[in-house]
């Protein structure tokens, strides 16, 4: 009996003991659990659920698909999410080539790097909107000095902000000129690739391009991909500059009893953020607006494990 | 780090307990308040405006200190620069103040609906309050189909600026084709045939000569009976769009643009009509003020705006617009919320007191007349399309002046380049837009 007890006896305390443990592990992680519930999983359920109403704010209404329905047909939510698809695919990568650019140029320089690097950070940490201000008027072409500069060297600039083929890669020439954010991280990364695996790639004969393909690539992959995953982030939730500057640009102020449409001139820099932000709070459509942010979520989910899987090719066994 | 057993216990327990504090603080937020005190009980209400500079929180002040005599029960708490958006939060978030006022007429349509602002009729009724103190137009754009949940407090009126000098002796025009000619003879022109006089800009990109202002004067009705977008089928808003790209492509869309392009800032004193760039405009009343304040060596005269031929007996109305104030869902003291509304927004000496104030137009008829209103000669004109039962404004909707804003654009990014080569498909095309819309808002 004894003999029979014993091992029994000792597998309960195991089991008591792991589900202590169990326990203790969930109460540590509780804040964070909590959390992660209340401010993702109770929002994104809300927002599931909002989607199926027709909500101002004060009164709800079930309407099951409709909000899905009219997306179909929304030809303004469309056209803003075209619009930032454009952004996402040129403005993203050209910030990164430009940044890694700029950071590589950096690593070779001798002397004076440091003030380089402060004044190619700097633009980033203008305010968002004075930035894009200042953006606008420097680039108009009937009192900006840039016009005028080349106007005296024989070309002319693309009327930026007015032009509606322009106003887009107008918003894009902003991004590349505030890319202290990449450029400071990719500085960082650059620097930390051992020098020892140049040295080797040296001895094996490899030309400048492959030292960069098979050392620095790999090495700064993983550095890369976050650089590329928050970019895509940032840009589907682009609301500041593109509205700021559509509003300076249109010179049209919001004035009691007035209101603008987003996307000024003809819709090219209304954005997705942009529509769904009409939608909820000037038009009091939360349904709606709930159904948007959906969309927006599920882009940027396929646009992250899209490029998460990209950047683990590039990724060397050692960085994974 | 190592944990002993007990410390771990220990540790565990106070994370739960910060989770359970989290959970309950979070649980707490939102009370509503209750029917609150009768009006002679003391008590302090707050008013949330959005009026921020000085002279304007000033002028609020100068018009409440009447009521403040009437009512020493009743400690009024103003709160200046609020904006719709915070109104919206505080009336869901269950702690809204006692009174609310908007700049716009936009959300009025969606307040009354949602009953996110208080039905005021029981109040109107009994305290016999004559509605008939304030124009159609007023009455239109504080209601939303019956539901009365605003009060007009002082208002904007649209008319005919002209600059003197420029209209080398012509009288302001009366019809549209008045204008039109008058516009052309007006204008002068660089040796490049671009803009440098502009008689009159017709282009809804133009400042204050958005559709709503000028479409208003050809006398576009915006929507049918039932509710429903009416661009298509109202003959007013054809007649307005052929004359506004007639009198463009006369000037030429390019030169339309670089002139545009080339005028400074609406509300600086860089604005085109006080720099004597152009000869006649459509504006509000408060730009009497601001050539008073930045152009005083600008001589001009205002008149009514002018109206399709052959419609003469319309002529003396405008676009009509207006600040509002109520009484929003779980105000605490909404007896005393009421008899501060009625106050600033019936008595003829709070609201000329305000008008005075501010240079807008008093919102009552009565205050109208009143000798205490002390304006500049040129203002008589608004005062006079305020009351004139020609005056209109937009009607709301659930969805704000969404219908407005669609068509805005579609007039500056499709109609006025040339874009549009079907008037009628686009216009129907627009009305399937703007229905959907409001259905989706549950109109």
């Amino acid at each position: 009996m004894t003999a029979l007890t014993a091992p029994r006896a000792a597998a309960g305390a195991g089991t008591r003991a792991r589900r202590r443990n169990r326990l203790r592990v969930l109460a540590f992680l509780s804040p964070w659990l909590v959390g992660l519930g209340l401010f993702f999983g109770y929002p994104l359920a809300a927002t599931l659920y909002f989607s199926f109403t027709r909500y101002d704010l004060f009164t709800l209404k079930y309407v099951g698909f409709a909000n899905y329905r009219f997306l179909l047909h929304d030809t303004d939510a469309w056209r803003a999410m075209k619009n930032t698809m454009w952004l996402v695919a040129v403005m993203v990568p050209l910030r990164l080539l430009f940044g890694l650019g700029i950071a590589q140029l950096l690593t070779q320089i001798k002397r004076g790097g440091s003030l380089l690097r402060s004044v190619f950070y700097l633009p980033y940490l203008i305010p968002p909107v004075s930035a894009t201000v200042a953006f606008v008027f420097v680039t108009n072409p009937g009192t900006g000095p840039f016009p005028a500069l080349t106007r005296h060297l024989g070309f002319a600039l693309p009327d930026f902000f007015n032009d509606p083929s322009w106003s887009r890669p107008g918003l894009t020439l902003m991004g590349l000129w505030a890319v202290g954010d990449l450029m400071i991280l990719l500085l960082a990364a650059l620097l930390d690739v051992p020098r020892s695996l140049y040295e080797a790639a040296v001895l094996d004969g490899a030309n400048a391009w492959q030292r960069f393909r098979y050392v620095t690539l790999p090495s700064i992959s993983p550095v890369l991909a976050f650089c590329a995953v928050t970019g895509v982030i940032q840009t589907l939730q682009y609301f500041t500059q593109a509205m700021v500057a559509a509003k300076v640009a249109a010179g049209q102020a919001d004035t009691p009893g007035t209101q603008v449409a987003p996307g000024y001139p003809d819709g090219s820099t209304l954005t997705f953020p942009q529509w769904l932000y009409d939608e909820g709070f000037r038009q009091f459509n939360m349904g709606y607006a709930c159904v948007l942010a959906l969309a927006m979520f599920a882009v940027g989910m396929l646009f992250t494990l899209f490029l998460l899987r990209r950047f683990r090719a590039f990724t060397s066994q050692e960085a994974r | 780090m190592f944990l002993t057993p007990r410390r771990a216990r220990r540790l565990s327990a106070a994370a739960l307990a910060a989770t359970g504090l989290l959970l309950a603080s979070a649980c707490t937020a939102g009370s509503s308040g209750g029917s609150g005190p009768k009006a002679d009980a003391k008590q302090t209400i707050e008013v949330w405006h959005g009026w921020s500079a000085d002279h304007e929180v000033k002028a609020f002040d100068d018009a409440v200190a009447g009521f403040r005599k009437q009512h020493p029960n009743i400690t009024v708490k103003l709160v200046k620069d609020q904006t719709d958006d915070r109104i919206t939060n505080a009336i869901r978030g269950g702690n809204p103040p006692d009174v609310v006022s908007s700049f716009s007429t936009d959300s009025v349509g969606s307040w009354c609906n949602s009953g996110a602002w208080q039905d005021l009729t029981p109040y109107l009724t009994r305290s016999k309050v004559d509605l008939n103190l304030f124009p159609q137009a007023v009455r239109e754009y504080t209601q939303y189909k019956g539901r009365r949940c605003a009060m007009p407090l002082l208002a904007d009126a649209y008319g005919l600026y002209y600059n003197k000098a420029l209209m080398k002796g012509n009288q302001p025009p009366k019809t549209i084709g008045e204008l039109t000619a008058l516009a052309k003879k007006l204008t002068v022109r660089n040796p490049d045939g671009t803009i440098k006089v502009a008689g009159f800009m017709p282009s809804a990109q133009y400042y204050e000569h958005q559709v709503q202002h000028l479409a208003t004067e050809f006398g576009a009705t915006w929507l049918t009976p039932d509710g429903k977008s009416n661009l298509a089928g109202d003959p007013a808003v054809k007649a307005y769009l052929q004359w506004d790209k007639s009198l463009i492509d006369w000037y030429g869309y390019d030169n339309v643009k670089k002139f545009l392009k080339s005028v400074g800032q609406e509300f600086e004193t860089s604005n085109p009509f006080e720099q004597g760039k152009v000869a006649m405009a459509i504006d509000g009343e408060w730009r009497t003020k601001f050539l008073q304040d930045e152009a005083p060596k600008v001589d001009y005269g205002t008149a009514p705006a002018p109206v399709p031929d052959g419609q003469d007996a319309r002529y003396g109305g405008g676009f009509i617009t207006g600040t509002v104030i109520g009484i929003p869902r779980g105000a605490k003291h909404p007896q005393a919320a009421w008899e501060f509304v009625k106050y600033l927004t019936t008595d003829t000496h709070a609201v000329v007191t305000f008008a005075n104030g501010l240079g807008n137009v008093p919102s009552t008829l009565p205050a109208l007349t009143s000798p205490e209103l002390k304006m500049p000669p040129q203002f008589t004109t608004f005062l006079n399309v305020f009351k004139s039962p020609n005056s209109a404004t937009t009607p709301p909707t659930p969805n704000g002046n969404d219908y407005i804003v669609k068509f805005q654009a579609y007039v500056q990014d499709q109609w006025e380049p040339g874009r549009v080569t079907n008037l009628d498909a686009s216009l129907k095309d627009l009305d399937t837009r703007v229905d959907q819309a409001i259905k989706l808002n549950g109109g």
